[in-house]
């Protein structure tokens, strides 16, 4: 594909090694599929080697706090209002109400409308607010719509923004569309930071995950994230592996470290344990932190406060000794 | 705080180890004439039983009794009846899995992880995979009439898939079997045997006979054994080779190996370094098809050494049975003994060393995944077979580079291929002299594979249809034999 005039005027990379790779479509193409492609059977089956760890007392009692300070709690329905957002703040600062040793999640993540909402009953807490933009979850709309979208929820008080790529573009081969897209959602978010949605079950291969991975950390993403939680499949863990494996690489080159988010799917502590044990022998302990690693959920946090208490009581309680929300 | 993983040791009270054990002749379990022997747990020093030693006229009883059942019962009874009893010993393995893993583990010095998830399933899939070929011999290619008593050697890093590779075709085909495991492995050998009179075989058409080399010799040397199965070194194998020739005694003989993983740049990295650390730290590099050997094309050697080093530092060395541990223990001080001394060989010839980084337990045999670099093929870590988790990294530039190193050895069990574009792996496939060639994966078994080597790695398959023919007279119109 031949590089328009007007796309090839303007942009620029996270770093200026890449300047030349996002010069024009064919360049950025070129580098994208240079990259190391990804053997299906092996990524898979490696996923699963590292699913079989056993992790017990002590570590999982470390990694179910982790893991709750880890999570974006979410709600994006259509059926959402502002009572159902309050609700989901309040939980967010104290997940466990019985037990003040419970840490907080990291953040709620909510449409852009219910920003100020969630703000104001956050407060001071120190648990973000994030909000998904750009014609989330499809991300069929005009740029400028986009971008209004954006400065929107920045407006209203978001600190982390979660867009969604155009998966059309990037099928359709129109790489440096996308990295626009990203490098000027990135300038609209201002001081938030911004975590880009590939929507992984519609990129479909693990090749395409990895090439999206590198193409929004050159345009400037904080995090990638695997799904919106629209589409299945949603998050999994081979597919964060390469996401891992992307961002451990982009360290190496650069040295600037990007965060992981998968979402969407992620259900039970025994998941989100396979999770963390990923990002501990793929990145390093350095990414076991929030502002390195994310889950996107809305159930799991209390499947995780659930297996707190039994680590801390050695009985299990019932399922309404949890709040809903 | 970082993430450590807590020990999370398997139970051993699944286990009952006996103090000790006799020999397994015609369904029972009698003593021994010979001097009793140790066994030993790897990880520990610890002894865990003492095991009869099989005299000649143990063995001769063992083979008699062998040869009783072949004529009496086993070669009589119907394929579809012989399947029966395979299918049930194939379930009885699964039901006991864990306690069949367990005991490998403790009695060769494997990871749990191997033993649960690759060792045992793989045992049983053979048992229900041969099991199917009893009713079906007349479509395999290779008659029906089976050869008799065989008599069966086998290696110590897979006690108990060794014994099902041999002892499921040998029953699937009509044949009674004298099986000796390997002296420091024997345990589980005998655990199979309480097996077979838990699924009611009939008394001597499985004979379990625990003894060293002369045990072996024994069996090998018996007038009365059609059929002679090892599984072990190249040097032994010559040794059963000689002894054998002139007699009407059919072999198959699965030996030695120096396999070459090679990587092309245009390799999926990620999972070529995988296929590497499974190539040759898979059961501490004691597998006789291990890629022990790495070709990597010069064009990605640095970056292909920097991530392997990077993954081997998170290898996981220690306890056997704890369920995270991912290199195990070295299976006797003998065999620690000779992986240190071609490593030795190794830096004194000049080629650099480079261990992971690993706290190794005070007891026990025990050895870092090492990688050396820098080896060329006039290095004798580059040809001899080292039987432990030492990697030689060679360099190439062309796809004719990489086969002419590759072949270049006496052995041909194994090789592997690395590379994105499918022609080439097919060009590679058909120009490596090796009877096994994995293609972006490496260690793979499956019991409807053939396996088994070129030149010094034996002759001969097991698995698949091909396993058949080492045990049955080939009567088919046509036949060479």
């Amino acid at each position: 594909m031949t590089p328009t005039a007007s796309s090839t005027a303007s942009t620029t990379s996270s770093h200026a090694v890449f300047d030349d790779i996002v010069r024009s479509d064919s360049s950025l193409r070129r580098f994208l599929h240079g990259l190391p492609g990804v053997d299906q059977v092996g990524c898979e089956a490696r996923a699963a080697g590292l699913a079989t760890r056993s992790i017990k007392t002590t570590s999982k009692a470390y990694a179910i706090d982790l893991a709750i300070r880890m999570v974006d709690l979410t709600t994006l329905e259509g059926q959402d209002t502002h009572g159902k957002v309050r609700a989901l703040a309040s939980k967010a600062m104290r997940p466990d109400p019985a037990d003040p040793t419970c840490p907080a999640t990291a953040a709620v993540c909510v449409y852009p409308d219910m920003v100020a909402t969630a703000k104001q009953t956050l407060g001071d807490s120190g648990v973000n607010v994030a909000a998904v933009a750009t014609a989330f979850p499809s991300g069929r709309a005009a740029m400028d719509i986009k971008l209004a979208d954006t400065r929107d929820a920045v407006e209203a008080g978001a600190d982390e923004i979660d867009m969604v790529i155009d998966r059309g573009a990037f099928l359709s081969g129109r790489y440096l569309d996308v990295f626009e897209e990203i490098a000027q959602v990135r300038e609209a978010c201002g001081d938030a930071h911004l975590k880009v949605i590939f929507e992984t079950g519609e990129l479909q291969t693990y090749d395409n995950v990895r090439r999206a991975s590198w193409l929004a950390m050159m345009a400037g993403g904080h995090f990638i994230k695997t799904s919106t939680g629209k589409v299945q499949p949603a998050a999994t863990l081979p597919v964060t592996l390469i996401m891992l494996e992307a961002v451990r690489d982009f360290r190496e080159q650069t040295g600037q470290m990007i965060g992981v988010k998968p979402a969407g799917g992620i259900k039970t502590t025994k998941d989100a344990i396979k999770y963390l044990v990923m990002v501990n022998e793929i990145c390093g302990e350095d990414w076991l932190d929030p502002d390195w690693f994310r889950f996107g959920a809305s159930t799991l946090l209390n499947d995780l406060l659930m297996q707190r208490t039994k680590m801390t009581t050695g009985r299990y309680s019932g399922p309404d000794y949890f709040t809903l929300d | 705080m970082t993430f450590e993983y807590a020990p999370a040791p398997e139970s051993r009270a699944i286990v009952d180890i006996k103090p000790s054990y006799g020999l397994f002749i015609n369904g029972e379990f009698v003593d021994g004439n010979g001097t009793s022997f140790k066994t030993v747990n790897p990880a520990t020093e610890e002894v865990l039983a003492e095991v009869a030693e099989a005299s000649d006229a143990d063995v001769d009883e063992a083979v008699k009794a062998a040869r009783r059942a072949y004529t009496r019962v086993w070669s009589r009874m119907s394929g579809a009846e012989r399947a029966k009893y395979l299918y049930r010993i194939a379930r009885i393995i699964q039901e006991r899995g864990r306690e069949l893993a367990v005991l490998e583990s403790i009695d060769n010095g494997k990871p749990i992880k191997e033993s649960r998830d690759v060792d045992v399933p793989i045992v049983a899939a053979h048992f229900f995979y041969y099991a199917g070929w009893a009713d079906k011999l007349q479509y395999s290619g290779y008659g029906s009439t089976p050869l008799g008593v065989a008599g069966q050697v086998i290696p110590w890093n897979f006690p108990l898939m060794m014994l099902a590779w041999k002892i499921a075709p040998a029953l699937a085909c009509g044949n009674t079997v004298v099986l000796k495991p390997a002296e420091t492995t024997p345990l589980t050998a005998l655990l199979f045997a309480e097996i077979c009179q838990q699924a009611d075989l009939p008394p001597g058409v499985v004979n379990i006979v625990t003894g060293a080399g002369d045990t072996g010799r024994a069996i090998v040397s018996h007038p009365d054994v059609d059929k002679v199965a090892f599984t072990g070194s190249t040097e032994v194998g010559k040794a059963i080779a000689r002894a054998v020739a002139g007699s009407d005694k059919k072999v198959t003989l699965e030996l030695g190996g120096k396999a070459a993983n090679i990587v092309f740049d245009d390799a999926p990295l990620d999972q070529a370094v995988e296929g590497i650390v499974n190539g040759i730290f898979f059961n501490q590099g004691h597998v006789c098809c291990a890629g022990s050997r790495l070709l990597v094309q010069e064009s990605v050697a640095d970056e292909v050494m920097a991530r392997l080093k990077r993954r081997m530092a998170t290898l996981r060395v220690g306890d056997p049975l704890d369920k995270n541990t991912d290199v195990g223990a070295i299976n006797s001080a003998e065999q620690l003994a000779k992986i240190r001394e071609l490593s030795e060989i190794g830096e004194s010839e000049g080629a650099e060393r480079w261990s992971a980084p690993c706290d190794l337990p005070a007891n026990g045999y025990w050895f870092a995944p090492t990688v050396f670099t820098g080896v060329s093929q006039a290095h004798r870590i580059a040809r001899e077979e080292i039987f432990g988790p030492v990697l030689s990294v060679l360099t190439f530039r062309t796809p004719s580079e990489a086969i002419e190193k590759a072949n270049n050895t006496p052995f041909g069990l194994s090789a592997g291929v690395w590379t994105d574009k499918g022609s080439r792996i097919l060009s590679m496939a058909n120009r490596l002299r090796a009877g096994v060639v994995w293609a972006n994966t490496f260690n793979k078994f499956d019991p409807t594979s053939p396996f088994g080597g070129y030149k010094e790695s034996g002759y001969g398959r097991e698995g698949g249809r091909h396993g058949l023919e080492g045990y049955l007279k080939n009567t088919e119109k046509g036949a060479d034999a």
